[in-house]
């Protein structure tokens, strides 16, 4: 299947302040920087992760946590196709145990990803409370999850996709939707 | 990305980028082993046999743990007490088991090509646990993991494998994964404990210890059974420790940064002194924590679905 | 230790010397070999005249019975015997008691000699664990200990794959497997060569295919492996047959003969004299031709006496019974002088050649040669000097020889070892 852009919904001004949005509205649920960590999901939660606890050390002078998880052991589609996908590996190195965790990916659409990633960290420690922080959501949930933070919601039909490009990844900041070439 | 095969039988026609995929999804799953609750669901549901015809018991816990953090169900079948010894082939056993459904079969057997057999027989995934003097894998691919973490890379570094190369599956299993990763290997021991032709596999042979491991960057030292005494391979244990054993008189004249391998179980005194078993060169122990690694590894790269 | 001998008649096959030149000895070795040649004052001066000067000869197949046996011959009177009989250097076998297997017995050997010997010593070591031939010995360690090749002879070593594994083994030591070719059950209880004369005697036989099975056996081995096989005491026409074929076709094979079975065929039987008996055993005519001949173009490479010494009471029993073996070290080089130099049927240079050059060579051993520079080990013959065989006056401990009573001319005259004369 091959897809060409159909629109851009974010550049690189408007993620930005799509993220620093997030990252007040983290600290203020919080009310502070104390018990919160921020868990991205491999590969690029991780990086807007860490983008977000930058935004937090600007507004509180304090910088939370930052972990990377790996879900792919708990995904539940494993061993349905014939190639097992890459592992990557899980890197949090503080105790997840009581801690307010906020769990940041680039886009919501099942929600089988967090069903995985919510797996993945209780089998860490047992959390005090999990969030949930998305850059986009795009709909079409198949499993009961909700997100706390929203970088910009965006309806989309099934058949299209959503690409998130990342500096650090891709060379540039942007969002757009693709549609499948016919 | 991904494994395409069935089973795991032999180093011999595995790729390198087989290799690496194994070594890295190895690597990822290392942290599983540094948690509280050392467990993930990937293999939830899934059935594992360990069919060990031959009396092992760190391979087998080995595979056992590797299943068991990954959520399968993992049955130990060991020969003794069981219907081999009333005479039940190894054909037979197995089919008997398939019947029960398991999606990996696990098995050692002092028969050199039994896995192959079974491979072709059974539907599920079968994994060479070690066959006779043939190969042990999953052996090799745990010693590539501890090189790889400790010396940073594999190509072009120089290992010495030494002592009774003749009947040792972990010495072949390593020649055949070494060359695919671009390692020059050497092999050193009397010539009688040297396998006919052994160049022909691409390595080096040498009939001198000190002058073999002069520049070695990896040294691995192979277990010598007492039997051989009796076969006419050596004369006395003594003169083979004396000969061939690592001393620390001549670890002392390698290179400062040489890893010291063994694949266990060691004879201390006999084809390593302990000094430099248990010493800052040696890292025994970090390939028996890779083991469970890599069998975890194995044992998620060939659950993929096989109706695809 | 200094020395000139002038005059002499120097033969050095190794060199292609051959003519009266003036030999000085310095410091225990060949300082110069030419003619009118001055030594420093005081130096002991040799007259060689009408004397041939050759480098010293070896025997490399010697029983010196020590340790264990020290009645029938110790590492003291075997190397006077040796010195006696023109020998600066022996290599003694493993069959000691204990066996030399191991390299405390092999240190014990060296160190007697060091303190009683009087020509030099090589030790061989054994093959197997007490030459039982079932468990290898420890060869690595004998070969570090100055074992200079390994043999369990006496016995052969009848199990195939561990002979293998021996020839393997020993590989990286460089050093040759010397085999004593006789299949113990073609052999069977024979005491003798099979053939007319044992029907005569009416005693038991073992035919020459008992030694031909096992030289076959062996040479396909020493191919398989890449090992060097010497074939001790070769005594049969079939036997030499196919070490003339081996070595056509490359294979690391070499072979000696003893002058006994040069000399005498099985017909010195018919008196049921024990000193005719050894093993292998004297042959037919057509061996001893056989021998002879390749003795001649090379085939075999050196005469080795297989020096046996045995008590009266050993060789004194009914021919059966008696042990195996006869001395050799006095009586060879008078011997093969006699009947096959001064007949011509073996040049005096080939016969030299037999006895010091090839057992040096194949054995990595200094020696063979009077090169300056090389240890002054010189054996002196005087030609024309007559002899008779008396085995009352041998220096040996042991009597037990064929050659009692024969006679001849040419013999030893003098032997040097390091610049120092060690014999008459």
């Amino acid at each position: 299947m091959t897809y060409r852009e159909k629109a851009q919904v974010l550049d690189e001004t408007t993620l930005d302040r799509a993220l620093t949005r997030i990252a007040h509205e983290i600290v203020e649920q919080a009310g502070g920087v104390d018990d919160i960590a921020l868990v991205g999901i491999k590969t690029r939660g991780e990086t807007l992760a860490e983008r977000i606890a930058q935004k937090i050390m600007a507004i509180e002078g304090a910088k939370p946590p930052v972990g990377a998880l790996d879900i792919t052991l708990y995904r539940d589609d494993l061993g349905l196709k014939a190639e097992q996908p890459q592992v990557r590996s899980t890197e949090i190195r503080f105790p997840v145990k009581g801690r307010t965790v906020v769990l940041v990916d680039d886009v919501l659409f099942t929600g089988r990803t967090i069903r995985a990633a919510m797996d993945a960290l209780m089998d860490l420690g047992r959390p005090r409370i999990i969030r949930l922080a998305v850059l986009v959501d795009r709909g079409h949930r198949e499993l009961p999850i909700r997100p706390d933070y929203i970088g910009k919601n965006l309806p989309t039909s099934r058949k299209e996709a959503v690409a998130v490009m990342l500096r650090e990844h891709d060379g540039v900041d942007r969002v757009v939707i693709q549609e499948p070439e016919d | 990305m991904g494994w395409k095969r069935k089973d795991l039988l032999s180093m011999q026609d595995i790729e390198a980028a087989e290799i690496t995929e194994v070594l890295d999804t190895a690597e990822s799953m290392k942290e599983i082993a540094t948690r509280e609750i050392k467990k993930v669901p990937t293999l939830r549901g899934k059935t594992v046999v360990n069919l060990f015809y031959e009396a092992s018991t760190r391979t087998r816990t080995s595979f056992e743990i590797a299943g068991k953090w990954l959520s399968a169900d993992v049955i130990n079948f060991s020969a003794s007490g069981s219907s081999a010894e009333k005479g039940e082939s190894l054909l037979d056993t197995a089919k008997n088991i398939e019947a029960m459904s398991p999606d990996v079969v696990v098995v050692r057997h002092k028969a050199s090509g039994a896995p192959a057999l079974l491979a072709r027989h059974l539907r599920c995934a079968v994994v060479n646990a070690g066959d006779g003097a043939h190969e042990h894998p999953t052996q090799a691919l745990l010693d590539l993991l501890t090189i790889r973490e400790k010396k940073g890379h594999l190509e072009g570094l120089n290992v010495v494998i030494v002592g009774d190369v003749t009947h040792s599956r972990v010495a072949r299993s390593n020649i055949h994964g070494m060359k695919t990763m671009g390692i020059t290997v050497t092999v050193a021991g009397p010539p009688t404990l040297i396998p006919p032709a052994c160049q022909e596999l691409g390595v080096k042979v040498s009939h001198r210890l000190e002058e073999a491991i002069a520049h070695a960057d990896v040294i691995m030292m192979l277990r010598l059974q007492h039997e051989r005494m009796a076969g006419g391979f050596i004369p006395s244990v003594r003169e083979y420790s004396r000969v061939w054993g690592l001393s620390l008189d001549r670890l002392q004249r390698c290179r400062p940064d040489v890893l010291i391998m063994h694949p266990g179980p060691v004879n201390r005194g006999v084809e390593i002194a302990p000094e430099v078993a248990d010493g800052r060169y040696s890292v025994i122990l970090d390939q028996v924590a890779n083991g469970v690694a890599v069998r975890m590894a194995v044992l998620y790269l060939l659950t993929g679905s096989k109706a695809a | 230790m200094s020395m000139l001998i002038v005059n002499g008649r120097v033969l050095d096959p190794a060199n292609g010397v051959d003519g009266v030149q003036d030999v000085l000895v310095t410091g225990g070795r060949i300082a110069k070999v030419g003619r009118a040649l001055k030594a420093p004052a005081g130096t002991e001066t040799i007259d060689a005249s009408g004397k041939v000067l050759c480098p010293g000869l070896i025997d490399m197949h010697v029983h010196l019975r020590e340790p264990g046996h020290e009645y029938k011959e110790t590492v003291a009177s075997g190397t006077r015997a040796a010195a006696a009989g023109g020998f600066t250097a022996v290599c003694c076998m493993a069959n000691t008691f204990p066996v030399n297997d191991n390299r405390a017995v092999t240190d014990y050997i060296l160190a007697r000699a060091r303190v009683e010997g009087v020509v030099r010593v090589y030790p061989i070591g054994a093959v197997t664990r007490n030459l039982e031939g079932a468990q290898l010995a420890e060869m690595a360690e004998q070969a570090e200990a100055g074992c200079v090749a390994f043999s369990d002879d006496g016995n052969c070593v009848m199990n195939a794959g561990l002979y293998r594994r021996a020839m393997e083994y020993a590989l990286p030591f460089g050093v040759p497997i010397i085999s004593h070719a006789e299949d113990c059950h073609l052999a069977g209880r024979g005491a003798m060569n099979e053939g007319i004369v044992s029907t005569e005697l009416g005693l038991g036989g073992q035919p020459g295919a008992a030694e031909e099975v096992m030289v076959a056996r062996d040479i396909v081995l020493a191919e398989l492996t890449g090992a060097h096989l010497h074939i001790a005491h070769i005594s049969t026409a079939g036997a030499v047959r196919m070490v003339r074929a081996a070595k056509a076709r490359g294979v690391r094979v070499t072979t000696e003969v003893t002058p006994h079975h040069l000399l005498l065929t099985d017909e010195a039987v018919k008196s049921y004299d024990p000193n005719t008996k050894m093993s292998p055993p004297l042959r037919g005519k057509r061996d001893v031709e056989a021998l002879i001949e390749a003795l001649a173009d090379g085939t075999i490479d050196c005469v080795a006496t297989d020096h046996a010494p045995h008590a009266l009471s050993d060789k004194e029993d009914e021919f059966a019974e008696a042990a195996n073996g006869v001395v050799g070290l006095e009586t060879a080089v008078p011997l093969l002088l006699d009947r096959l130099v001064r007949p011509g049927i073996l040049d005096l240079a080939t016969l030299v050649t037999r006895l010091a050059v090839a057992p040096a060579r194949l054995l990595h051993l200094p020696g063979g040669s009077l090169a300056p520079g090389a240890d002054a080990d010189i054996t002196v013959l005087d030609l024309e000097q007559p002899w008779t065989v008396n085995p009352a006056r041998f220096r040996s401990r042991s009597r037990n020889t064929p050659f009692a009573g024969f006679s001849g001319r040419g013999a030893p005259w003098m032997t040097i070892v390091g610049g120092a004369p060690v014999a008459p």
